[in-house]
């Protein structure tokens, strides 16, 4: 199933002074920071009555599917009462609400591993199978967000994710950000997820290496040896190129930098000689990630270009980690189930797909690798291969 | 939603197309061998080197998608191709960072063997004569501690270099002193035929962690005619001399190198056999090299590189079905040569490398104190050809030695990079300027490539992976396996 992560609330108050603010959630009697940012999480009448009593502490309420105590007489000046479907926040959970609208969402939870923060929807490139079609708007604002939220973040996140559109399209802004993690949250992994273009321009690869970040890691992809196989899946022409010197750029910088392939019909065909063209030229980088496609955003436009079944690409996808291993490349297959891989490939398949949207399907239940499968993205228009069965 | 673009509209290059370097050789009546400027291979027809060459290639047409992917063509302003390939060039030439990381001492030319083929031309009287002296010793230290390796390698070589282990004591001695003054990384090799091996010495490498590099031409009638001795039991004293140093030292201490004589031909199955036996994990195929008494005896000319390819492809066919029975061993040689074709590694190794190895690759340090630029190049001077001696220890430094005329010339000379024949090889990326070799055979540093049978070995070992890599995959799998690591 599939977790909400925005939605609007029935009631947001006491905020006005800005128009969006950065929350973030604690267990009630807890402690509250100085940052002014925290609010007393209650999920029943009781608690809420309990909590108005103790003191006069912000509160977010989750509905318990009655509505009722949201009626309750006597809330403090802050409040914030949210919809039973939002019943997964918890203390350490991070908000990010806009006042006059009550729309918010969630931004950060404090016991998943698949933390990731949308930078800007805006992108230079505008892939055929992008799970999150650029849109050419003025959001700035979140920028500002993040660096609200990245105090009120638990000091011992192990990593953390920037995804956009394209999150260096503001790039000086974007590379404070980073300076931000490095020292509010200087023990989590930074992933970035980038189209890498930007990396083309020394000065940008120069800022990104002077943040000295230690533990920082650019993933971007390529999907083809070829230009204009990969500029024709990024709908944009010269994009190969300036990628390639990016990584280039960044890797001769001493940086990481994990590559990207995403498997579709205009890709996994050819997969093989992609990753044998990546073993011999960029055997440095530091991983590459081999991925099964997300059946959402312009992917389900796009279906008809798109869609391969992973079984009819198994042994290609089989040769291509083979490939990359022989050159001491690491490797890794993700979103793709372990019933449609090649036993020899196994080893290298992740458990990718974040939390919350992933899901398995009634053939799964019988089988013996169900816990170390990936399993199915259930976002999206989900399809599946025809070789979808259990393991016995 | 805005509109996506179709393929076409990316397919061709608005600023035109441009071809980048590439060398080709003709396989067959309609195939082509391809090599780009970092030595990636692809085969083409004929008709489409034409159309390369011409380029008159399109997206989506096959041709476009091979090119490019083995950089044989970029989009006329693109940066990337060309940025991919320098730096793959840069790493390839790595090995020039490290200059001459090698410096071979030989401590007597005395030796209680009687190779006919001797590279050396051993001498077996006159201690006096033909030992090294300590004072030439320590100026070949300082020499040697000049030069710019963060880490060298000191080989002690003969003669048989253990009848003067009281200077191999003196010298490892002095280096580790002078390495823990001046943070140099030193490692020492003794070349030994293991004859004089005893416990002492086996004692003194332990402590020292000095490696041990042996002679071992295969089964005992073979290696005792090639290699005779008083006594006549060479072989059992190499044999005995692995086997007492792999159990003290540890069996990655000690290896062992091949000759091929006449007598080796026919019988490549016998002589791997014996290394493995012996537990070691691979066997150096090793041609002749045509010095010292090897060319006075008339040992040389006695079989022709056909003949000796035709025993290095038996000997790598017995080695790979050796590996499919589940024992790892390798032809080092080939190693060499697979880790130049399927990976950018540096390698620096003498015979593979292009400018040559001679001086800023290694210096020999002979008994008399005179300097060459490489073993071969001393091995020429006992015939009276004093081509490759660059000076002495007690007249020169490391740059007057490394900056001489004779060696500055002798490596220009023979770049292969610019060589005719070698420029235009599709094999050139991964061969080497054999400077020593050419003035041997041929008279002049240069060489004429079709008249050299190091080219033609060269050019037939490379042919003949290319082939197992192209048309045996349960062979490839195995070779990619030796390339690299």
């Amino acid at each position: 199933m599939t977790l909400a992560l925005s939605g609007t609330a029935d009631l947001c108050r006491g905020l006005e002074e800005h128009t969006r603010s950065v929350i973030r959630l604690k267990a009630p009697g807890a402690v509250p920071s100085s940052t002014g940012a925290d609010f007393t999480v209650v999920r029943t009448s009781d608690d809420l009555k309990r909590a108005i009593q103790d003191s006069n502490e912000p509160i977010f309420a989750i509905d318990d599917g009655t509505g009722r105590f949201l009626l309750s007489e006597g809330l403090p000046r802050r409040a914030i009462a949210v919809p039973a479907q939002f019943s997964y926040l918890d203390a350490g959970d991070v908000i990010g609400i806009h006042a006059p609208s009550g729309k918010f969402r969630t931004l950060y939870r404090h016991n998943s591993r698949h933390n990731s923060f949308l930078v800007t929807e805006r992108c230079n490139n505008y892939c055929l199978m992008c799970s999150q079609p650029p849109k050419d708007i003025d959001d700035w604002w979140i920028l500002n967000e993040i660096r609200e939220s990245l105090p009120l973040l638990d000091k011992n996140t192990r990593t953390l994710t920037f995804t956009g559109g394209e999150p260096l399209s503001d790039w000086i802004e974007f590379i404070g950000i980073l300076a931000d993690c490095r020292d509010q949250l200087p023990k989590t992994a930074i992933q970035v997820l980038t189209n890498g273009r930007a990396f083309a321009k020394s000065e940008i690869v120069d800022a990104w290496r002077k943040v000295n970040h230690p533990s920082l890691i650019a993933a971007i992809p390529v999907y083809a040896a070829v230009d204009h196989v990969h500029d024709y899946v990024v709908q944009a022409k010269g994009a190969f190129d300036e990628t390639i010197l990016g990584i280039l750029k960044l890797k001769d910088r001493g940086q990481r930098v994990e590559v990207r392939v995403v498997l579709h019909a205009l890709t996994a065909p050819m997969i093989s000689e992609t990753c044998r063209w990546i073993a011999r030229n960029l055997p440095f980088v530091d991983h590459v990630a081999l991925m099964g496609l997300e059946n959402t955003g312009f992917a389900i436009a796009n279906d008809a270009q798109l869609w391969i079944d992973p079984i009819d690409y198994q042994a290609a996808l089989a040769d291509a980690v083979d490939l990359l291993v022989a050159a001491n490349v690491n490797v890794s297959v993700y979103n793709l189930q372990r019933c449609v891989l090649a036993r020899s490939v196994w080893p290298y398949a992740a458990q990718s797909i974040s939390d919350w949207k992933n899901a398995f399907v009634a053939e799964c239940e019988p089988c013996t690798e169900k816990t170390r499968c990936a399993g199915f993205f259930s976002s999206g228009r989900p399809r599946r291969s025809k070789a979808i069965s259990p393991i016995l | 939603m805005a509109r996506f673009l179709a393929a076409e509209a990316f397919s061709s290059p608005s600023d035109g197309l441009s071809l980048l370097p590439f060398n080709f050789e003709r396989t067959g009546t309609e195939q082509f061998l391809v090599s780009n400027m970092v030595g990636d291979f692809i085969r083409l027809t004929e008709d489409e080197i034409k159309k390369l060459i011409d380029l008159k290639l399109k997206a989506g047409d096959g041709l476009y998608e091979k090119a490019y992917a083995a950089h044989l063509i970029t989009g006329s302003r693109q940066k990337s191709q060309q940025q991919l390939l320098a730096l793959r060039l840069r790493s390839r030439m790595s090995f020039l960072r490290e200059v001459t990381p090698l410096h071979m001492f030989v401590v007597t030319l005395r030796c209680e063997h009687s190779c006919p083929y001797c590279q050396v031309s051993r001498q077996s009287t006159d201690r006096s004569r033909f030992d090294m002296s300590e004072a030439t010793a320590q100026r070949g230290l300082d020499i040697a501690f000049q030069s710019k390796s963060s880490r060298i390698k000191i080989e002690f070589q003969g003669g048989e270099p253990l009848l003067n282990f009281g200077l191999i004591k003196t010298i490892v001695s002095a280096a580790q002193t002078r390495s823990a003054v001046l943070g140099k990384k030193v490692d020492f090799v003794i070349a030994t035929n293991l004859a004089l091996l005893d416990d002492t010495i086996l004692a003194f490498c332990k402590a020292n962690e000095i490696l041990l590099s042996t002679s071992l031409d295969g089964p005992a009638d073979l290696h005792n005619k090639n290699r005779p001795r008083p006594g006549g039991n060479s072989y059992e004293l190499a044999v005995s001399g692995i086997r007492r140093a792999q159990e003290t030292l540890g069996s990655d201490r000690v290896g062992a190198l091949m000759t091929t004589t006449e007598g080796s031909l026919d019988r490549v199955d016998e002589i791997i056999d014996e290394y493995l036996k012996l537990g070691l994990d691979g066997i150096f195929l090793r041609p002749l090299s045509p010095f010292g008494f090897a060319i006075k005896t008339k040992q040389y000319h006695r079989y022709d590189a056909q003949s000796w390819l035709e025993f290095y492809k038996r000997g790598l066919q017995r080695i790979l079905d050796i590996n499919h029975q589940g024992t790892p061993f390798r032809e080092f040689y080939s190693s060499l040569i697979l880790t130049r074709m399927l990976t950018d590694k540096p390698i620096g190794y003498v015979d593979l490398r292009s400018p040559a190895g001679v001086g800023i690759g290694a210096l020999v340090y002979n008994y008399d104190g005179s300097v060459f630029a490489s073993d071969e190049g001393r091995m020429l001077a006992e015939t009276g050809d004093n081509a490759f001696r660059l000076g002495h220890v007690d007249e020169d430094d490391y740059r007057s030695l490394v900056l001489s005329d004779k060696l500055v010339d002798a490596i220009s000379a023979s770049l292969t990079q610019c060589a005719p024949e070698c420029s235009t090889c599709v094999f050139e990326s991964h061969c080497g300027a054999n400077p020593v070799h050419h003035h041997a055979t041929q008279g002049d540093a240069l060489g004429i490539k079709p008249l050299s049978d190091f080219c033609a070995r060269q050019k037939g070992i490379m042919r003949h992976l290319l082939r197992i890599l192209d048309e045996s995959p349960r062979d490839a799998a195995i070779l990619r396996r030796w390339a690299g690591s």
